[in-house]
């Protein structure tokens, strides 16, 4: 059960919080094998670059401060968690929009390197290589940009106080989800990034 | 009766179809589930039919090779996604909350919202037929017969409706997790739940962590097909398909059984009029396949030359998986041994399951040993393997289930002539189909092509084949009937007619919307027996005076004066699941039809969006409550 104060569980109703996070756990445990196997299928297809651009292409430090914004994302995502706890409305408000910003900035860096490589010759197509890696850090954005349309929402909800914790989405969920795409994100950078250089 | 219609206006009252396609009850979830599946069976039965009478004679000229792809590929597909998997989900829906004293799953919109993508995907699936033809790659789809582009949408059609309905499993199961580990009546610990709901949610771990698996596949194949992306051509791998497939296909073949298996497990108790002998063993030996089940899939590929110590120690893993198997075939023979044993026809099913089953289960051992594989693999000696465990398991566990529950879905028994004929003739018909498989397979007969040669042999024990498979269909035109006819014309069965032991039988037939009307405190594995029985002092169970329903009202059905009206409030009924879920339905088929369908993704994108908004930001139940 959750430890903050429950709203009285009147009439044989069961408490949903802890519902919905047992199924998010769930969800996310999901998850691990969906970016399990492309991660697989890219060491796999690491070095089939058909001759044409591979790893090389990768600028470390850039990829880094982008992995470094994100990062921090889930600082302020525990932030926002906690104002949300102590009731702090403005709190959870300002760090609601502070993650989605962080969000927003992560996914902008992850446009600007595709561009790059695209530039360089790196395309969906273009060899095995290409494929996996696309697929993956592909897929990863659009959980990023999922993450930031959720943030969104609860920002707008939070502006007339219509935020709760004990329905439909919360403060809570959207934090486990936020916090799960980012140490996937860790995974990601580790593997495909700075193992391959 | 529950429904308090004071507060608020209600769209319709629970009659009528507006309130199937708005409903959130979970058993009228479970019946959608079933009639779909049931339709699909008769469709994917008669593609069977169609295949039997091609390979009767030597050179058939029933169908054309092209045909025949596409009808082999889709019997095997729809049996397994939109038969057997939803044949499963229509019980869990049905049974799990009744199975651990709730008034509803989880989350009952997203339930409803599961069921309506997995109508739309069976729909995209089955439409392929006349919309530029169907899937012809095999079930499996193996690359690269998968990414031919020579036949425009047919793989596309499987990609996406595969893909769907994953996702439409991945949430029911979720959502059986979510219900099974949070909402149990007081008193109902994991180790009192019925089998049944056990392997329901043994089965939904499985498909939580195998179906992501074999989505990154079906991307992988779609963007192939699509984008000129690289994993199975060019510089790709084709058996990258096949490890992604096998990954998801072998926990599947569990996802298909174990169901059936909880079903048998509740049935064999009842009619042996004993406890399940070694519920912990059945409970543990279900997780154990569970766990196994993802360790054992390169069985599928040994002839695909993983080197011999990977199909060494493929072949040991798969051996060991017969282990936990056959453990609960112990458990069944061990709970009627010495039983006071009725047959009735949901035992006699059972007893069908359990034999039939285990000849299914001793041909996987013959599998797992590599050389003898290398001989087996792609010839009908597979075939028949997997119609044991599938047909002669998973669908006479089902239909063992149906006649068993029926009563509960409409307080009629289904009629006892028809089902002896069902029974004798289903279990005749069967063997005759798949038996002779055995032989032909070992003979050399190969699975997967459109016709053989004279003069090998092959003919007498097609022949035979297709005559069982006829016998086979009229035993299911039987079923159909008494299915029909008795469902307003049937005996009458009361609450409890088979002297049941499971919480599901302590409530009126049918089952109120609410369930319970006072949520139950269990103290037993079995309560209900508990409530009716004591036991004398050598053990033997004596009745109860005076208990007819247990503690649990019996004239729930005629609604009115029930004082704990006021305390129920059950999620209301709402169409957005149904709006979500056709938006989604809408993208795919755009996404079949890619690069003109994008138009399509657009207006199916734009549905779903006003279906998530408007579920969002609805309320749950009448009255600002939240479920
Ligand atoms: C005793 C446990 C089992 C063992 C040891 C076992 C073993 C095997 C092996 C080794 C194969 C591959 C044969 C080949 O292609 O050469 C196979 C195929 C198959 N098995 Fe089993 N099996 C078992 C139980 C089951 C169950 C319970 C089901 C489903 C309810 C099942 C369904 C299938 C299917 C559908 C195939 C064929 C897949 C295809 O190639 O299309 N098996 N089995
Ligand atoms: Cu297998």
């Amino acid at each position: 059960m959750s430890s903050q104060a429950a709203p009285v569980e009147a009439h044989g109703h069961h408490d949903v919080r802890p519902i919905r996070k047992a199924a998010m756990w769930v969800f996310l445990g999901s998850e691990c094998m969906f970016f399990g196997s492309m991660i697989a299928t890219f060491l796999l297809f690491r070095n089939e670059t058909a001759d044409g651009p591979g790893s090389e292409l990768f600028n470390i430090p850039f990829t880094s401060a982008s992995s470094f914004v994100l990062l921090m994302s889930s600082l302020t995502m525990v932030l926002a968690h906690n104002a949300f706890g102590n009731r702090d409305a403005r709190g959870t408000r300002i760090w609601l929009a502070a993650t989605a910003l962080l969000g927003t900035v992560f996914l902008a860096g992850q446009i600007f390197e595709f561009t790059e490589f695209v530039h360089e010759g790196l395309t969906l197509s273009s060899s095995s290589f290409g494929s996996a890696f696309y697929m993956l850090t592909g897929f990863h954005g659009a959980h990023v940009a999922i993450g930031v349309m959720m943030l969104m929402a609860m920002f707008y909800l939070s502006l007339d106080g219509r935020l709760y914790d004990d329905r439909g989405l919360n403060v809570e969920l959207v934090g486990l989800y936020w916090h799960f795409v980012d140490i996937v994100w860790i995974v990601i950078f580790t593997v495909v990034y700075l193992l391959q250089v | 009766m529950v429904i308090d219609t004071s507060k608020d206006l209600v769209p319709a009252r629970p009659t009528g179809i507006w309130s199937w396609i708005t409903t959130v009850d979970h058993k009228r979830i479970g019946m959608m589930y079933g009639i779909t599946a049931l339709v699909a069976f008769f469709v994917a039965g008669l593609q069977a039919l169609l295949i039997r009478l091609q390979l009767t004679n030597a050179n058939g000229t029933v169908l054309s090779a092209d045909a025949y792809n596409q009808l082999f590929t889709m019997h095997g597909l729809t049996m397994l996604l939109i038969v057997v998997m939803p044949v499963g989900a229509a019980f869990m829906n049905y049974f799990i909350p009744l199975h651990i004293g709730a008034r509803d799953v989880a989350f009952p919109r997203a339930n409803a919202f599961s069921f309506w993508l997995f109508l739309f995907s069976t729909v995209i699936l089955l439409s392929s037929f006349v919309l530029g033809g169907a899937p012809d790659g095999g079930w499996f789809g193996y690359a690269p017969l998968s990414t031919q582009l020579e036949e425009y949408v047919r793989m596309d059609y499987y990609a996406v409706g595969a893909q769907l309905l994953g996702v439409a499993s991945i949430m029911a199961s979720a959502n059986f997790i979510a219900t099974v580990f949070t909402m149990r009546a007081p008193g109902m610990s994991l180790m009192r739940i019925p089998v049944f709901t056990w392997m329901a949610v043994v089965v939904s771990f499985l498909l939580i962590f195998s179906l992501p698996i074999f989505g990154v596949g079906l991307f992988q194949m779609f963007f192939d097909r699509n984008f000129g992306t690289q994993f199975f051509g060019g510089g790709g791998d084709p058996l990258l398909w096949q490890h992604l497939f096998w990954l998801f296909g072998h926990p599947e073949v569990y996802v298909l059984i174990l169901p059936a298996m909880g079903i048998v497990s509740e049935i064999i108790p009842v009619f042996s009029r004993k406890p399940l002998f070694g519920y912990p063993f059945v409970v543990f030996s279900g997780i154990a396949i569970g766990f196994m089940g993802f360790g054992v899939w390169a069985h599928h590929m040994y002839t695909a030359g993983l080197g011999p110590v990977a199909e060494a120690g493929f072949g040991v893993a798969t051996m060991m998986i017969a282990v936990p198997t056959g453990v609960k075939i112990f458990n069944w023979i061990g709970t009627m041994w010495g039983g006071k044993i009725r047959f009735e026809l949901p035992m006699l099913f059972s007893i069908g399951f359990v034999s039939l089953f285990v000849i299914g289960g001793l041909s996987g051992v013959t599998h797992s040993v590599v050389p003898s594989d290398y001989q087996q693999h792609d010839s009908y000696y597979v075939v028949a393997h997997f119609h044991y465990v599938l047909f002669g398991g998973g669908v006479f566990g089902f239909v063992a289930g149906a006649y068993y529950w029926f009563p509960k879905w409409t307080g009629r028994f289904l009629d006892k002539r028809q089902g002896l004929w069902h029974f004798w003739l289903m279990l005749i018909g069967f063997n005759l189909t798949f038996a002779p498989m055995h032989i032909l397979g070992l003979n050399g007969m190969p699975r997967r092509t459109y016709r053989y040669g004279e003069g090998l042999g092959f003919e007498f024990w097609n022949q035979v084949a297709t005559v069982g498979s006829f016998i086979i269909g009229l035993s299911f035109l039987i079923f159909a009937w008494n299915l029909i006819r008795s469902r307003k014309h049937g005996e009458l069965a009361g609450d409890d007619p088979w002297d049941g032991r499971t919480l599901e039988w302590s409530i009126s037939s049918p089952p109120p919307v609410h369930n319970f009307d006072e949520i139950p405190v269990v103290e037993h594995v079995d309560d209900y027996w508990h409530r009716k029985y004591a036991t004398d002092e050598e053990g033997r169970a004596v009745r109860m005076p005076d208990v007819s329903g247990g503690t649990v009202a019996a004239d729930t059905d005629t609604g009115g004066d029930d004082s704990h009206e006021e305390d129920m409030h059950m999620p209301s009924p709402s169409y957005y699941p149904i709006v979500a879920a056709a938006g989604i339905g809408t993208m795919g088929y755009g996404f079949v039809y890619l690069p003109v369908g994008w138009i399509v993704v657009g207006i199916g994108a734009l549905i779903t969006m006003w279906g998530v908004f408007g579920w969002s930001l609805e309320p749950v139940t009448r009255g600002g409550e939240h479920e």
